[in-house]
């Protein structure tokens, strides 16, 4: 990828931005989440696979209750707000009885994983014409830092303060692994955000998924781990690599199912 | 008008079907499960989805997705799957969408449920409580008319005898008014065109500053309250000289209606009155009757329940006695020795002869 710039050194000229970074479904260009967060980034280029594929006045949107809540003021396509944990059933609603449109759910770890674990599995193992996609950090963002089913072992939380234990707090959910083996998913992976080439690598995922639903193989998942240097009580400049040493080392990022594609 | 022999459950699937119900989403539960299976084989052939869903946490998801798209959707339950559903509850009211509830109940012991909210926060629901398959079938489609013109969830109160007693019914599609377009709804198309819509429990669109809760809650309170002045259903009957009323809900009204009748062929000055909606509750008619009558019974087939809302009503000026009770058969679904001419004319004479138990 000849566009990609290297991201392990300081440039050696200063950046210049020559286009504009907001796609069109994004309506205001701020959001009122901490510095560093990730979720802006996968919500990016959620929007940006959603213009690649075409379906821009034909999608609905479900959003659960965490940090990313935000953003259901702040783009333009239809929205659903569910309760936290229930989006993938609202979902199923709306595929339901609006066949033609592509239906995308936004969760975090904690409304996912946590509050609505059975409702992502069934919803994949009937193979419905959804695409979930989950913004995980592996913490309770919003509440300020709290362990969530995908923290991973050894992770300072505020109720995890020495560490996860798995004696003591039990193991991480790999839910992208998990929703892989159900016969119902026709695509799943992992991405992350903490560098451009996994950015790039995410919207490529993002775009898959879509694809996926549009050509009515399945239920698609998308899990992008995203930084969140608040809830890991670490420096914001650390967020990349923490996700990238801590998460990323458990929940390792990749492809993790391609049913029947291309 | 064609009359058919449907059981009650298979009867108010139709109607549901007849009144443009095209999704249902449930989970199996006597005495709902008959109501579920009808819709499961109605509804693929009529159009429409119905889902078993995995849970009835699932199951009111699944109808508030189908709901918000502008799709008339129904879920349902007995009251136990119902107390999962709350949450949910209270947010499709506050986010306004006209989602209809059965309540295929056991016994009438979720009075309190279905009428105060059940949920968290300050909501209503309209309860229409039918006493027989054809008010089943009436009410049903009703409920979708509602639920549409109010823009607020219908439940609907029903029982095991309602659910499976086989009944002559007319489901010949009711007409009511134009009801306003569901401008709301989403259907993707606005999308990028900067008025794309957000449907949400919060009161806001894309072009709020922040969210508005007391706004928003007020606004409900507002249009609930209209609800109480203009939505208000009630059977009465021989109240003009009675010298005790009985007031019954659903089936347990239906026996008391049919016993009431046969008192008066013997003589006896008892009249009657059957809230068809349990909220808004007929207060008015409750009032006048126990002015008229200046003694009331409340025949419920639970602890006491109702009786807080028919003393509400007559506001001290007329005893108020119970004389009902926890009645339920050894499976507990609800039919107990109660629901019996015999036994339901043997408590309105206790309390017509003694005055019964003035608690």
């Amino acid at each position: 990828m000849s566009d990609i710039l290297p991201t392990s050194a300081p440039p050696s000229v200063p950046a210049k931005k020559i286009a504009g970074f907001k796609p069109d479904l994004l309506m205001k260009e701020n959001h009122n989440l901490c510095p560093g967060c990730g979720e802006p980034v996968a919500l990016r280029k959620l929007l940006e696979a959603i213009e690649a594929v075409g379906a821009q006045e034909r999608t609905i949107g479900v959003i659960g209750i965490g940090c990313y809540t935000s953003f259901g003021s702040g783009i333009d396509v239809d929205l659903v707000q569910a309760l936290h944990g229930r989006a993938p059933s609202v979902a199923t609603g709306v595929k339901r009885m609006r066949p033609e449109t592509l239906v995308f759910t936004l969760q975090g770890d904690g409304d996912m994983v946590n509050e609505g674990l059975q409702e992502v599995i069934h919803t994949a193992a009937r193979g419905e014409s959804v695409t979930c996609v989950l913004l995980n950090n592996g913490v309770f963002g919003e509440t300020g830092g709290h362990m969530t089913a995908t923290t991973v072992l050894g992770q300072r939380t505020k109720n995890s303060l020495e560490g996860r234990d798995a004696g003591y707090h039990g193991y991480p959910i790999l839910i992208g692994d998990l929703l892989a083996q159900l016969e119902g998913t026709a695509y799943a992976a992992r991405g992350s955000v903490h560098d451009a080439a996994s950015v790039m690598a995410t919207g490529r995922m993002l775009r898959r998924a879509l694809e996926t639903q549009e050509k009515g193989l399945g239920f698609s998942f998308v899990e992008v781990l995203t930084m969140c240097p608040t809830g890991w009580f670490i420096p914001t400049a650390e967020g990349p690599d923490y996700l990238d040493k801590v998460m990323g080392s458990v929940h390792t990022v990749g492809e993790l199912k391609r049913k029947a594609h291309d | 008008m064609t009359r058919r022999l449907m059981e009650g459950s298979e009867a108010m699937a139709e109607a549901a079907i007849a009144a443009g119900c095209r999704f249902f989403a449930g989970y199996p539960m006597t005495p709902f499960t008959e109501l579920l299976e009808g819709f499961a084989k109605r509804l693929p052939e009529s159009g429409g989805a119905c889902i078993n869903a995995e849970s009835e946490l699932e199951a009111v998801g699944m109808a508030w997705g189908a709901v918000a798209t502008g799709a008339r959707a129904a879920t349902g339950s007995t009251g136990q799957g119902l107390s999962l559903m709350q949450e949910s509850f209270s947010e499709i009211t506050r986010a306004e969408l006209p989602l209809v509830i059965f309540n295929m109940a056991r016994g009438q012991g979720d009075y309190y449920q279905s009428t105060r909210g059940g949920g968290h926060g300050d909501y209503r629901h309209i309860v229409l409580a039918p006493a027989d398959a054809q008010e089943a079938v009436e009410l049903t489609q009703l409920a979708f008319d509602l639920a549409d013109r109010w823009r607020n969830p219908v439940l609907i109160y029903g029982d095991y005898l309602i659910a499976h007693a086989n009944e002559s019914v007319d489901i010949t599609p009711r007409t009511y008014p134009p009801l306003p377009p569901k401008d709301w709804a989403v259907d993707g198309t606005l999308g990028g065109s900067g008025e794309s819509r957000t449907v949400n429990p919060l009161g806001v669109d894309k072009k709020s500053l922040g969210i508005d809760p007391e706004g928003l809650w007020n606004r409900l309170q507002e249009k609930h309250e209209r609800i109480e002045c203009e939505e208000v259903r009630v059977e009465t009957g021989f109240t003009e000289d009675a010298e005790l009323v009985v007031v019954a809900f659903g089936s347990v009204g239906r026996f008391v209606r049919h016993v009431v009748r046969e008192m008066r062929a013997d003589g006896l000055k008892v009249g009657f009155v059957r809230p068809i909606t349990l909220w808004p509750f007929p207060s008015e008619a409750v009032a006048a009757a126990a002015h008229a009558a200046g003694r009331v019974a409340v025949l419920e087939q639970n602890a006491g329940q109702m009786i807080d809302d028919v003393r509400l009503a007559v506001l001290g000026a007329a005893p108020v006695v119970a004389i009902g009770g926890i009645s339920t058969d050894r499976s507990g679904f609800g039919v107990g020795d109660l629901l019996n001419p015999a036994a339901v004319r043997g408590r309105i004479e206790g309390a017509l002869s003694t005055g019964g138990n003035f608690r």
